[in-house]
């Protein structure tokens, strides 16, 4: 009988044989390089010229747009300076003091936090239930997960305002829903904790299907006579779920954690169509803030002021994602 | 003593499946729901709207809203702006994408490191920081209300870059060393060897930044105030600002008019867009 370690082993002499000729053994030796050299040597610069001409686009695009304009949003948080005026006076860290003191921060936080915790947190738990239902071998299941992703790749504004409708306290469907079961609507338009509990449901809505297509990839890898092997030694599916599938979900939840996180501190069409950071500022997130500072008050350097505290806590997040994905990537 | 244990799984099978679809089938409805109330709704009268309780379907399927937001806004404008908006956004990045992941891999160059390193740090630098500084620049290159002012600003490829090059590593050697025999240059190995074989790559990856690209609201919001330049996110809140008491039966017609679209080509494509929403998650 020929194992496969047999196999592997004649595949190797054979490489170990014709490698010198370069003729076989790409497929087993170890990453070969992906730079051709030709053989008769080259002047180097010829191929960085060429470098240049297939990157230098794109990075001189990066420099202009993104990488000299996040030095300059920093300079600007130090000045008091107004957009489009062309007087500018320097505050040092006055921005970040005003920010801090200002007795309005405490509520923008809190309205921050409370969106990001009740969207990653709610958008997790629910993107699995969905993924879980979607992994079950049920009739329909392919039609249902084009259902549950579909919302994720329509307009935010258009999201927004559909669900505008859809919360009307008096012709709305959440108004005829409530009032089946005998409970009056709430001022979703006019209560600002309302408003927000409204806006992270519709949040949750566009954006759960991306969480559940991520959750359900991660499911169908989970090899299968593990679970069989389970339910034979007599564990029941919950105990089955919680002891084996959650543990292998780990490193698919934590990237989901991270990039959930970073588009609900950055999300923005949903809250502009829906309540404008409205009524009494209840939905005003720091990302609204940093609109309304710069593009309504007209204060540049206080809105580049809160988005460098907002980047600063992105880039904190990030940086600690990366040290746990290092840590986790050799179990 | 195996086959009592073995059996356990499919006596639970019954009202497990059970539970399944009615989980499954309240899962459709949450999501489906809102958008059939907004497909109706743009087919409403008046009276069928404002009232309670409320009423799903429209008594006649007539496109009264329709011709009304079609009235009150330049749709087609919108439509067409989008549309340039997307093609040339999304396909110029794409371009940039595989020339830069192209030269990443295959080409030799001193700081290969660091120029990968820097296309890779983009992707955590959010928007709203570049916004200001951009803005500025935008106006003071009289690029307000143009196509290259909605455009330039966000057509570096950061995700597409990392995708590609991702791509290119796991690409069978063999191919690339019979191209370099034969002497073609590297414009050409890219696109008569490269591009082809890695099209389910191209497509999803394409897909993806085309749905972005059409879906893009705050920066086309920030630069664009003539209502004829307006892509069909910015342009469908017009009709909410138009009066005071909000026309849900014009203001459904218009939404409907701007998912749609979307819609349908999610529904044609949708195997490509998930395998490239998913690809990001792979990776990641």
């Amino acid at each position: 009988m020929r194992t496969i370690e047999d196999l592997q082993r004649d595949t190797d002499s054979a490489v170990a044989v014709a490698a010198p000729n370069g003729a076989v053994g790409a497929p087993l030796t170890p990453a070969p390089p992906r730079t051709f050299t030709p053989r008769r040597k080259k002047k180097p610069w010829k191929s960085w010229l060429l470098f240049l001409l297939f990157a230098g686009p794109n990075v001189a695009l990066l420099i202009v747009f993104t990488y000299k304009p996040l030095l300059q949003s920093l300079y600007y948080s130090t000045l008091q300076w107004n957009l489009g005026s062309a007087s500018a006076i320097p505050v040092g860290l006055g921005n970040y003091v005003a920010w801090f003191t200002d007795p309005g921060t405490a509520r923008v936080v809190t309205v921050t936090l409370i969106f990001t915790v009740a969207t990653v947190g709610g958008g997790m738990v629910i993107g699995l239930v969905f993924a879980v239902l979607l992994n079950r071998k049920l009739h329909g299941r392919g039609a249902a997960r084009t259902i549950v992703v579909a919302p994720y790749v329509l307009s935010g504004v258009a999201v927004g305002l559909l669900w505008l409708f859809v919360f009307d306290p008096n012709f709305g469907i959440t108004a005829a829903l409530l009032d089946a079961i005998g409970v009056a609507s709430p001022p979703w338009y006019n209560d600002p904790h309302w408003a927000l509990v409204m806006v992270i449901i519709v949040y949750l809505w566009k954006n759960v299907g991306y969480v559940a297509l991520i959750y359900l990839a991660a499911l169908q890898s989970v090899p299968r006579d593990l679970l069989e092997a389970a339910s034979l030694d007599g564990a029941s599916p919950v105990r089955a779920f919680r002891n084996i599938v959650l543990p292998l979900l780990g490193p698919t939840t934590f990237f989901l954690s991270i990039t959930t996180l970073l588009s609900s501190l950055q999300s923005f069409d949903i809250i502009q169509a829906m309540t404008r950071g409205g009524p009494l500022e209840g939905t005003t997130t720091m990302m609204y803030q940093i609109y309304q500072e710069g593009f309504q008050a007209g204060r540049a350097g206080y809105s580049s002021a809160v988005a460098t505290i907002l980047f600063a806590v992105l880039l904190v997040v990030t940086l600690i994602q990366m040290k746990y994905v290092e840590k986790r990537v050799h179990y | 003593m195996a086959t009592p244990s073995l059996s356990t799984p499919t006596r639970r099978r019954k009202p497990l499946q059970l539970g399944g679809y009615l989980g499954l089938a309240v899962a459709i409805a949450i999501m489906i729901l809102p958008l059939v109330w907004m497909f109706l709704a743009g087919f409403k009268e008046r009276d069928e709207i404002y009232t309670v309780p409320i009423q799903w379907l429209p008594e006649a399927y007539d496109l009264s809203n329709y011709a009304a937001a079609l009235a009150a806004v330049p749709f087609g404008s919108f439509f067409l702006n989008s549309t340039i908006t997307t093609v040339i956004g999304a396909g110029l990045k794409l371009l940039l994408g595989l020339t830069t992941a192209y030269a990443v891999v295959f080409l030799e160059f001193p700081f290969k490191k660091f120029v990968f390193g820097l296309v890779i740090f983009a992707l955590l630098v959010p928007q709203q920081i570049v916004m200001i500084p951009n803005f500025t620049l935008v106006a003071s290159l009289g690029w307000i209300n143009t196509y290259q002012g909605i455009i330039v600003p966000g057509l570096a490829s950061a995700f597409g870059t990392f995708l590609f090059r991702q791509h290119f590593l796991t690409l069978p050697i063999s191919i690339l060393e019979a191209a370099a025999l034969d002497g073609a240059s590297h414009w050409t190995r890219l696109w008569r060897f490269i591009v082809p074989i890695s099209a389910p790559t191209i497509a999803a990856v394409a897909l993806v930044s085309i749905v972005s690209e059409w879906n893009e609201y705050l920066w086309p919001l920030l630069v664009v105030d003539r209502s004829d330049m307006m892509t069909l996110p910015v342009g469908l809140m017009l009709l909410q600002n138009n009066d005071g008491v909000t026309n849900w039966g014009v203001l459904m017609a218009g939404t409907v008019l701007v998912t749609v679209p979307v819609l349908i080509a999610f529904f044609a494509l949708q195997k490509k867009i998930i395998a490239g929403l998913t690809a990001g998650g792979v990776t990641g």
